[in-house]
């Protein structure tokens, strides 16, 4: 299953960066020109480290969805189907992790889907994609 | 909330894995019964999705003369009755005299999903209210139902289908909410029993294998025939299971108006459902709030009502430690044996890791479902089926209340009441009944035909349903219902009228849902001051009374009978399912100053109806808006020849111990009562003289507790709206209301 993976070692919270991560995520997926409506999220902490908001691809999400409209990919990876998608918001709400999001703008939700486009951007080399065995669904 | 019993206490019980996908089919022969459908009539017309919550028209069907037409829903319907259970009382009150009997023709079918009803962003906002001239009760009754066929409905293009008239054959009423055609078809073949018929019909009007989300079927079964307890199954497509599900428009025996009407299903076929089709003024606000609540279930459900893996079964194990359990017919509260159906069974029997709300959105997800269950008796002997439940009622109603403690056999007795199109709450109360008179000698086996109705004789309890849904022997009597039972068991001369009248739960003709308000006062009005008789929607203060203690004095029970069937009322107007309300709470709920009413769950629904509707408003116009219906509802009882004080006159077993056996069981209490309340001491008292100073204790104190809540309401002490309450809530301007109320002193 692939990962998106972050090396805070490495990452600065957008300290000499411009959350390029957030940037080619918000342009080049959702073609937004917003940063806040990327799928992951590189918080400034006060003391001066840093927090990522990260999709694992754990899978919570595809248990609770009512209109089965979220399946892992051929890689894994939980995608969306915004022709099924009824625009419930429970996988918002189910998310431990706060990174299933909205756009006001749009009625269905978006997430990460490991697609890597974030890695490339990152001028410190602190995001990776990984291979890991996928989780089992969980009761929740 | 209180604990729950956990798998640790009983370790010996192993999760139940089996295969969701897999269960009998019946679609063999499909093809042969849609050809022997004969279109009787076609009709098209503009589909259209609502504004603000309203399509702003309704639709109404004839299934005797075959007349269908539209009708538009006016600013007076919106402003006094806002939809649901308002609008099937206005139109049911147009559509009958007070003369109908519930077989005439002119008697109506009303389904209304509210303004509310098909948002997929709040948790449970998909039910329809039901509402009909009752063949218990002679009154009209209101059914609240999940499953997709309101929702869609709405979707099609109408607020409420109205069905009246009476058909000579066996009819489907097909509504294409995509394609604007009404087609109204003889179907001859189709069996009736609504886990195969919803199927079959699912598959049928299905245009392709992802069409099925898309359809919902209404139906009932072979029981609804041949008994006044028949309900109506509203179905939805489970993806993930690959199945049709079921819930039910339970109470007050609709299905067997369907039945008698002759109507086989109702089928509609919706458009694909989106998040903004109610198109909301304000749908930012309504996505807010519903992440809101889901966040909510996240976080607490887990650590109080566990609603999301056990359902409202999660309370089984809590009422029988209160005391609160309907056991062997209401004689007692608690059962040695309820272990065995505790929630931690039905944790591990229904299939987790799947979805199960009964409409979009509902993360509460409490319609849970057990896979693989293997039939035991009864013409689906040997079928594999998945069973929707057991919720509470039916675990208590068909369970502890009958002394059966065997899972799988509940969940037999679910699954064919479910199929046969009858209801669990009443058939459980009606069996209890009839297996107390077996214990008392008013039944014996000759009397029943041979049934042998012993507590927690679940062969025999079984064998009378199926006596029910073939239309005879003993269960054709019991499918009367308890109060024809207690007046035929009386004529027979086979028993005490007295104690058979004291036994038998029932008010107004409807069986008492599964709560034991014995030592409850509150409760006990909750249960006889209601509109259409016993049934906890109305007013569950149960939990708060006695678990709770949070109506200590007589003037709290009163308000509580006041503000709770107010409050309850308004989810029948929109399309609010009333258990993500108080099935959950927010983490500092008890901080509030009434944390009874949950204040941020009361501000969420407020928040939501201003949004769809772009007009703000308050819990005031919240309470206006429903005792308007409700004082209608108790005005159009009033019209039935119905609704005085006279019919909230509660069986004694309801409020106290009938028999020595549960005077006994409970001597402490009742003797400290005796001495701090009553003021006597008994230890000077016979057991006869004790049992006659409670009764009557008790009996008094109900009565004040009327006089209290009739004041409260704005009645006169004979249960009459006074004149002057009808003007304030301004139902003065139907003069119908005004004349009744005047005629019954008001």
């Amino acid at each position: 299953m692939r990962q998106l993976r972050i090396d805070m070692g490495k990452c600065d919270a957008g300290r000499t960066c411009q959350h390029e991560c957030e940037e080619a995520c918000a342009i080049k997926v959702f073609k937004l020109d917003s940063p806040e409506h990327a799928a992951l999220h590189i918080r400034e902490l006060a003391d001066g480290t840093g927090q990522a908001i990260l999709c694992d691809q754990c899978g919570d999400c595809v248990v609770v969805c009512p209109a089965d409209a979220l399946r892992r990919n051929k890689m894994g990876a939980v995608v969306l189907d915004k022709e099924l998608c009824v625009g419930c918001y429970t996988c918002i709400g189910f998310c431990e992790k706060g990174i299933f999001e909205r756009n006001p703008e749009w009625l269905v939700p978006f997430k990460c889907i490991s697609c890597g486009i974030c890695v490339k951007a990152c001028p410190h080399a602190a995001l990776e994609i990984v291979d890991v065995p996928q989780p089992e669904y969980r009761i929740i | 909330m209180s604990s729950h019993t956990t798998e640790t206490d009983y370790p010996k019980f192993q999760r139940c894995e089996v295969d969701f996908t897999q269960r009998t089919e019946y679609l063999d022969g499909l093809e042969a019964m849609k050809a022997a459908h004969k279109v009787l009539k076609e009709w098209t017309f503009k589909p259209s999705l609502p504004q603000q919550g309203y399509t702003n028209r309704t639709l109404y069907l004839n299934v005797g003369t075959l007349e269908v037409k539209e009708k538009a829903v006016t600013q007076q319907m919106k402003d006094m009755f806002i939809g649901g259970r308002g609008f099937g009382m206005w139109y049911l009150w147009n559509a009958i005299t007070p003369k109908t009997k519930w077989n005439d023709p002119e008697n109506e079918i009303i389904i209304t999903p509210g303004p509310i009803s098909g948002i997929t962003q709040y948790p449970g906002s998909g039910k329809s209210l039901v509402v009909a001239l009752s063949p218990e009760t002679e009154i009209p009754i209101d059914s609240n139902v999940g499953g997709y066929f309101g929702p869609l409905l709405k979707f099609s293009g109408y607020d409420s289908l109205e069905i009246q008239g009476k058909a000579e054959q066996d009819l489907i009423v097909f509504i294409d909410g995509q394609k604007g055609l009404l087609r109204i078809e003889e179907a001859p073949a189709e069996p009736l029993d609504s886990h195969v018929l919803a199927e079959i019909l699912t598959r049928m009007y299905a245009e392709n294998d992802a069409d099925r989300v898309n359809i919902s079927v209404v139906s009932s079964g072979a029981a609804a025939e041949h008994s006044l307890i028949g309900m109506l199954n509203f179905s939805w497509f489970d993806k993930r299971r690959g199945c049709i599900r079921l819930k039910q428009a339970g109470r007050g025996g609709i299905g067997t108006i369907f039945r008698n009407k002759k109507i086989k299903a109702l089928v509609i076929r919706g458009p694909e459902v989106k998040g903004d089709m109610n198109h909301p003024v304000d749908q930012e606000t309504i996505a807010k709030t519903g992440i809101k609540l889901h966040q909510e279930l996240r976080s607490n459900d887990p650590v109080q009502c566990l609603m999301r893996r056990n359902g409202t079964a999660h309370i089984i194990e809590i009422m029988d430690a209160y005391d609160l359990l309907p056991t062997h017919n209401f004689q007692y509260g608690s059962h040695p044996e309820v272990h065995k159906i505790a929630s931690y069974v039905w944790d591990q029997r229904c299939t987790q890791r799947t979805t199960d709300g009964c409409w979009y959105g509902c993360s509460m997800a409490c319609a849970k479902g057990a896979d693989g269950v293997v039939l035991q008796t009864g013409p689906y002997k040997g079928h594999r089926v998945t069973v929707d439940g057991p919720e509470y009622e039916n675990a208590a109603g068909l369970g502890s209340n009958c002394g059966v403690f065997d899972p799988e056999f509940l969940l037999e007795l679910n699954f064919y009441c479910d199929t046969y199109g009858i209801c669990t709450i009443t058939y459980g109360t009606l069996c209890a009944f009839v297996m107390e008179c077996y214990q008392r000698g008013i039944l014996n086996k000759e009397r029943t035909g041979g049934l042998e109705m012993t507590w927690g004789n679940a062969l025999d309890d079984l064998a009378m349903m199926h006596q029910m849904a073939q239309g005879e022997g003993f269960g054709k009597i019991a499918g009367l219902g308890v109060k024809r039972m207690k007046a035929l068991f009386i004529a027979n001369g086979w028993g005490d009228a007295a104690l058979i009248n004291d036994i038998g739960m029932e008010n107004k003709g409807l069986e008492y849902s599964q709560y034991m308000s014995k030592e409850s006062l509150a409760q006990q009005g909750g249960y006889a001051l209601t509109n259409k008789g016993p049934q906890h929607d109305e007013a569950w203060l149960i939990f708060m009374d006695m678990v709770n203690k949070q109506l200590p004095t007589f003037e709290d029970k009163a308000e509580a009978l006041y503000y709770f069937p107010l409050w309850r009322t308004w989810f029948g107007l929109y399309g609010w399912c009333k258990l993500p309300w108080n099935d959950v709470a927010p983490s500092d709920n008890a901080k509030t100053a009434e944390p009874t009413k949950i204040p941020e769950h009361v501000q969420n629904y407020l928040d939501i109806v201003s949004a769809m509707t772009g007009k703000k408003i308050t819990s005031e116009d919240m309470l206006r808006q429903s005792a308007r219906v409700y004082n209608f509802q108790r005005i159009f009882n009033i019209r039935m020849g119905k609704g005085l004080r006279l019919h909230d006159h509660a069986p004694y077993r309801s409020q106290g111990p009938v028999t020595k056996e549960e005077y006994e069981s409970r001597i402490e209490r009742y003797e400290k009562e005796l001495r701090d309340q009553v003021g006597v001491d008994p230890t000077t008292m016979s057991l006869e003289e004790k049992m006659a100073a409670t009764r009557k204790y008790r009996i008094d104190r109900y009565e004040k507790l009327v006089d209290a809540v009739y004041t409260r309401r704005g009645w006169t002490l004979d249960g009459v709206p006074t004149q002057a309450r009808i003007q304030e809530l301004g139902l003065d301007i139907f003069p119908e209301l005004v004349e009744i109320v005047k005629a019954h002193g008001g």
